[in-house]
């Protein structure tokens, strides 16, 4: 079974749950670049993709109902 | 003794005509029809003399002729799967499946069905004509169509206990199998109202349990056609969910609500999750991606969704330890571990599991989007993101752009287009199908109907789920050269 990691139970979910030294900040931000850079990347493509009229698209977009 | 969870996916697509007549029952017919057609082609001589005419008997423009009522087409495909126009959808229903993997594998095999079908569209379509596929939920002006799974129990079940134990998941599972959705189509709502919320179809549920699907939607599904044995099998069909682009999150769909099932057929809830009111509380969930309000529960008590779903996952292992999970079909481990590890992620940094999870995916590229072009709030760009997030044109799809996980082989999905299961009745309507199309005079869940060639027409019930598979018929069907012998060695 996987191991059970302690969960917390309030309502304040703090998102820097991990106790972290300097290196691992600095894997922290280079993760985050990373990320950002990868974003990016996946932004720039959608930008390409993306339906050149958004409002035409959005409006146009009717479906009958169905289950 | 938890019964085996044979299950099926069935999604009804939203559909759009680019470049002719808009009618959606119309191009849902030519869509189907399309891909029925290619797939006889290996047998019939197809002359391709009329671009807009086909062998078949149709063509664009006479389906669209005022005078010609669209036949509602209603095919079932060698893999076992049907695919049929329903209302003014192209709905593609999966055969049944032996686990949530196979199920999921079968799923994936009905997109690039779909897929293919609008390639072959295009073909007899005027010149430059598309038809649009979106494997979503709604259009964001109160319209919504369903993605609806189906799973085998056993008919002993006490219904109202399977409905109270069954209510809690289906209200809070959308923390991971979410599709996302820019704006509100609850009734009274403008659409600006919510910028984002985690599901597709939250807002269109009106009552707890009920017949109705298209209307006053019921979390739970009280539709009793089980197409096989009444007196042993209920078929639970669930109306709930989104359809997903993450297969991922279709494998934990089938697969978390199988492992729920099969622990409350054999009585092994032993918390009491009941929420005080589910209607509100399957909206209030949707409304509140930062996952950390909670819901009121019938006992007084309040929680978040992820912990219900923690509780729901805790059981599950006890329930694994104790029981065993031998009716998954051999996916029990994955899905617990897999369960596991996506509320993990939730709980502590949903963009962690933007991978697996079809709401963080999306949100995070509407987020992303929204920054880098100063946008706040509801805005349409958004919303066409949203949209287009489900487009089944792989070259436009953003779903295929976000780094969702891919576990299916593309070979294993290939051969799960024309292919059934091995291990289900869907095994012996494929391959009948395949071996001998022109004798199949009619192909439903529960019989086949044959023609011999002279009269009476014969019909087969498969009334159990679990007959008619490779091992109990493969042998016969291979050794039987037509449908005459095939029925012979049936014996009875």
């Amino acid at each position: 079974m996987a191991e059970r990691i302690q969960r917390s139970k309030g309502s304040d979910r703090d998102s820097s749950r991990v106790e972290s030294s300097a290196a691992d900040l600095d894997a922290t931000t280079e993760q985050g670049d990373r990320l950002k850079a990868e974003m990016d990347d996946i932004l720039d493509e959608i930008d390409d993709v993306l339906e050149t009229n958004a409002e035409d698209f959005v409006k146009s977009y009717v479906q009958k109902g169905g289950e | 003794m938890a019964i085996p969870k044979v299950c099926g996916i069935e999604t009804e697509y939203g559909i759009l005509v680019r470049g002719a007549d808009p009618n959606p029952v119309a191009a849902s017919s030519i869509l189907i029809n399309s891909y029925v057609a290619a797939a006889h082609r290996i047998d019939w001589d197809f002359v391709d003399e009329h671009p807009g005419q086909d062998a078949r008997g149709f063509s664009w423009e006479e389906s669209l002729a005022p005078d010609v009522e669209p036949q509602l087409v209603n095919a079932v495909l060698t893999n076992g799967s049907r695919y049929y126009v329903d209302h003014a959808h192209p709905e593609i229903s999966t055969p049944e499946c032996r686990s949530a993997s196979q199920a999921t594998l079968y799923d994936r095999a009905a997109e690039e069905i779909v897929r293919r079908s609008m390639s072959l569209a295009r073909s007899v379509m005027p010149e430059g004509a598309e038809l649009l596929l979106y494997k979503n939920n709604s259009d964001g002006k109160g319209n919504s169509y369903g993605c609806h799974e189906n799973y085998l129990l056993d008919r002993g079940v006490p219904f109202g206990r399977l409905v109270s134990e069954i209510t809690p998941h289906f209200v809070t599972r959308q923390v991971f199998i979410g599709a996302g959705k820019v704006g509100s189509e609850f009734p009274g709502d403008s659409p600006s109202d919510v910028a984002f919320q985690i599901s597709q179809r939250a807002d269109f549920f009106e009552e707890e349990v009920g017949l109705e699907t298209t209307l006053k939607r019921p979390i739970v599904n009280t539709r009793d056609e089980p197409h096989c044995d009444p007196l042993k099998y209920r078929r639970l069909h669930v109306i709930v969910g989104d359809a997903n682009m993450s297969e991922v999150a279709t494998f934990l769909k089938l697969g978390t609500t199988s492992l729920v099932l099969a622990m409350i057929e054999d009585g092994a809830i032993d918390r009491d999750l009941s929420l005080a009111d589910p209607v509100r509380a399957i909206r209030e969930v949707s409304h509140d991606p930062t996952l950390r309000q909670t819901v009121s529960l019938r006992n007084g008590k309040r929680m978040s969704a992820l912990d219900v779903q923690w509780s729901l996952l805790e059981m599950a292992e006890r329930y694994a330890s104790s029981r065993g999970l031998e009716c998954l079909g051999g996916d029990g481990p994955a899905i617990i571990t897999l369960w596991h590890e996506v509320l993990n992620g939730l709980s502590t940094s949903p963009e962690s599991v933007a991978d697996v999870v079809d709401w963080v995916a999306k949100k995070r590229v509407i987020d992303a989007y929204a920054e880098r072009h100063g946008l706040e709030g509801y805005d349409v760009r958004t919303k066409a993101l949203d949209l287009q997030y489900h487009d089944m044109r792989p070259e436009k799809s953003i779903a295929a752009r976000v780094g969702l996980r891919v576990d299916c082989a593309a070979s294993d999905v290939k051969r799960a287009m024309v292919e059934p299961p091995d291990d289900t009745r869907a095994y012996f309507r494929g391959r009948v199908l395949a071996k001998w199309p022109e004798s199949v005079v009619a192909a439903n869940w529960d019989s086949i109907v044959f023609d011999v060639g002279r009269d009476p027409l014969r019909r087969v019930p498969m009334m159990e789920p679990l007959r008619g598979t490779r091992d109990l018929v493969g042998d016969l069907v291979d050794r039987s050269a037509d449908v005459t012998e095939l029925l012979e060695r049936l014996g009875d």
